[in-house]
């Protein structure tokens, strides 16, 4: 256990170092929320409430998203380095690298969820629900934020660079969050795009968020049925995720740290 | 020292048997017997491919060979790889140290990994920075060092646990002549208390001023082993190299070098180049007034340090003496 500690503090002290990789998931989120909540804000119509309490679930779920990034950054670095190996040569458990890394992950995620939860408060976003939907609302972003950690380190674990993994994260996440209701109602897309906004797992994600903060979600009343169901929806995805993801991060990286 | 290679006392050292490497249909090691005897250096020369970082992986226990076993320190590498891990330092052939610490984090996270406790480990980073010169560097991001720097850096954590086997991929590779020369006084000093060392290189000068044993390497198999002064017997010592104006010269200029010769004379008449391994002694005045005499126009002659290219082409033009394993 000490061990994972120290090597998630090493991971920690990397952010301290770069920047940047904080301002991934915090400064640019911000710009977000100013965007969308001032610029945007006002031609985008939600029918259940205001735009802006709508649009913190869909950044927070976005942020996350692209949090996938950073873990998988960091790990590709690791192994295309030699630092991986200086670590192998030392008498540690192999695993105590991969649990300090996703430690570290988390650590960083939730600073980033709660710098966005106070950003959203200025802005003008509220939480409207009891607190323990509230606390499964942070529970479930939490759940998310982990499925994305993992995922991302699967990527840079099977990437031969770290440009692969922004390639890939780019690629994926883009497309994904803009093709959801993270920033617009889905009724207000056009037919086509509607059924994959709604059958998006991230649209399911955001809306289950919404839900369980009391605020606006603007699910349609003929939506599909993960957006029917968020919460369940969502809990499944994640764990669909994780079940696949976590088997076959372990496998990757032990075959990578094999000869 | 060569004799004592079947010594059982030298187990505490490094020790491999029929060691081998396959990737996929690729044999990267073939057949490799070493012992090192505890508080001795062994030299792994060999050119790039040669397999020298296979074998270094293979002994510390991040590759498992497909064929034959081996045991450092008394552990076995396959079957025991945590006791060996507690008993190496490994400095690998890439600077393996986090740029995005300082030097002095990274010397604390190793000494931490290695069980120590924070003020055990500060003291020890204190210790070897101090020793590896980096002291002034030691609270900038290692990866504002220098090649020499980082290489110093590597080693210092390579030295954190006080370990008694070393193992040292191209630890000089890319570093000037006195980064070489600081580097080497360390690892002499290691020696000195006793350490066992296992370091590969393609100079063969560094291999003779460094090792006890030379093992020779080429695609993968041993071409050659002994000591220095065994080896240098049979590749020679320094090189006296002849360009000649004409190359049709090379026959006529190889018997007049014969006569300061102390082994094969080497000439390559497509380059006009002639080669010969000089008796020690030999004036470079003295080569050329017999050139001369034999009427052999030349446009340079100089003298050199043989390298490894001059162990291979004494090997191949010599094929009775290679075998020695
Ligand atoms: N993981 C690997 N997969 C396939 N081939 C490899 C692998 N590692 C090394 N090789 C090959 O094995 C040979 C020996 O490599 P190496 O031990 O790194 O040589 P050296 O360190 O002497 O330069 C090279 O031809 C190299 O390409
Ligand atoms: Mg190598």
């Amino acid at each position: 256990m000490s061990e994972t500690l120290i090597l998630a503090r090493r991971n920690l002290e990397h952010v301290r170092q770069i920047p940047e990789k904080l301002i991934d998931v915090t400064l640019q989120p911000l710009m977000f929320v100013l965007l969308f909540a001032f610029v945007f804000g006002g031609v985008i119509a939600v029918p259940d409430g205001d735009y802006k309490e709508y649009l913190i679930g869909g950044i927070l779920v976005q942020t996350l998203a692209f949090g996938l990034m950073g873990p998988g950054v960091a790990i590709a670095t690791d192994l295309g380095e030699g630092m991986i190996d200086r670590l192998r040569s030392l008498p540690i458990r192999r695993s105590s690298y991969l649990t300090g890394h996703i430690m570290a992950e988390m650590a960083a995620t939730l600073l980033a969820i709660a710098v966005l939860s106070g950003a959203g408060l200025l802005v003008g976003w509220g939480i409207e629900s009891s607190l323990p939907e509230a606390i499964g609302a942070y529970g479930l972003l939490v759940l998310f934020a982990f499925a994305m950690i993992w995922l991302g380190t699967l990527i840079g674990t099977m990437a031969r660079s770290t440009d692969v993994v922004t390639g890939i994260a780019f690629m994926t996440v883009f497309p994904l969050t803009f093709l959801s209701n993270a920033f617009v109602p889905t009724e207000s897309l056009p037919d086509g795009l509607r059924q994959v906004a709604e059958w998006n797992p991230i649209s399911c994600v955001v809306a289950a968020v919404r839900t369980l903060f009391g605020n606006p979600t603007a699910i349609p009343g003929d939506a599909a049925w993960p957006l029917e169901h968020p919460v369940v929806a969502s809990i499944g995805w994640c764990v669909l995720i994780l079940a696949i993801v976590v088997p076959m991060t372990v496998r990757a990286f032990n075959r990578r740290t094999t000869d | 020292m060569y004799e004592n290679l079947n010594d059982t006392t030298t187990d505490a050292g490094i020790r491999a048997e029929g060691l081998g490497k396959r990737f996929g249909d690729f044999t990267a090691l073939e057949d490799l017997d070493l012992v090192v005897p505890k508080g001795s250096v062994l030299g792994l020369l060999g050119h790039n491919g040669a397999g020298k970082t296979t074998t270094i992986r293979i002994l510390t226990t991040l590759s498992v060979p497909t064929t034959g076993s081996a045991t450092v320190a008394g552990f076995d590498v396959i079957s025991q790889g945590a006791e060996v891990r507690k008993r190496i330092g490994v400095a690998g052939q890439s600077a393996t140290v986090d740029g995005l610490l300082t030097g002095r984090a990274n010397l604390e996270m190793v000494g931490r990994l290695y069980g120590m406790s924070k003020k055990d480990a500060a003291e020890r980073a204190d210790e070897l920075l101090n020793r590896l010169g980096l002291t002034d560097a030691a609270d900038k991001l290692v990866k504002e060092y220098s090649g020499g720097m980082r290489r110093r850096a590597d080693l210092a954590a390579t030295l954190v646990s006080t370990p008694p086997v070393l193992f040292l991929d191209e630890p000089t590779t890319g570093l000037d002549p006195a980064s070489r020369n600081d580097l080497w006084e360390v690892l002499r000093e290691q020696v000195a208390e006793g350490v066992t060392v296992l370091l590969t290189t393609q100079y063969l000068e560094e291999a003779d001023r460094l090792a006890d044993e030379i093992v020779v390497l080429d695609h993968g198999k041993v071409a050659a082993a002994g000591s220095p002064s065994q080896l240098k017997q049979r590749v020679g010592g320094d090189r006296i190299e002849v360009t000649l104006a004409d190359a049709a010269d090379a026959g006529p200029a190889a018997e007049a070098l014969a006569g300061f010769a102390e082994n094969e004379v080497h000439s390559d008449p497509g380059q006009g180049l002639v080669t010969a391994p000089v008796r020690a002694g030999t004036r470079l005045v003295e080569v050329v007034r017999s050139l001369d005499a034999a009427g052999i126009d030349v446009t340079d002659v100089h003298r050199r340090d043989a390298t490894l290219d001059d162990v291979f082409l004494s090997i191949t033009s010599n094929p009775k003496v290679e075998a020695h394993s």
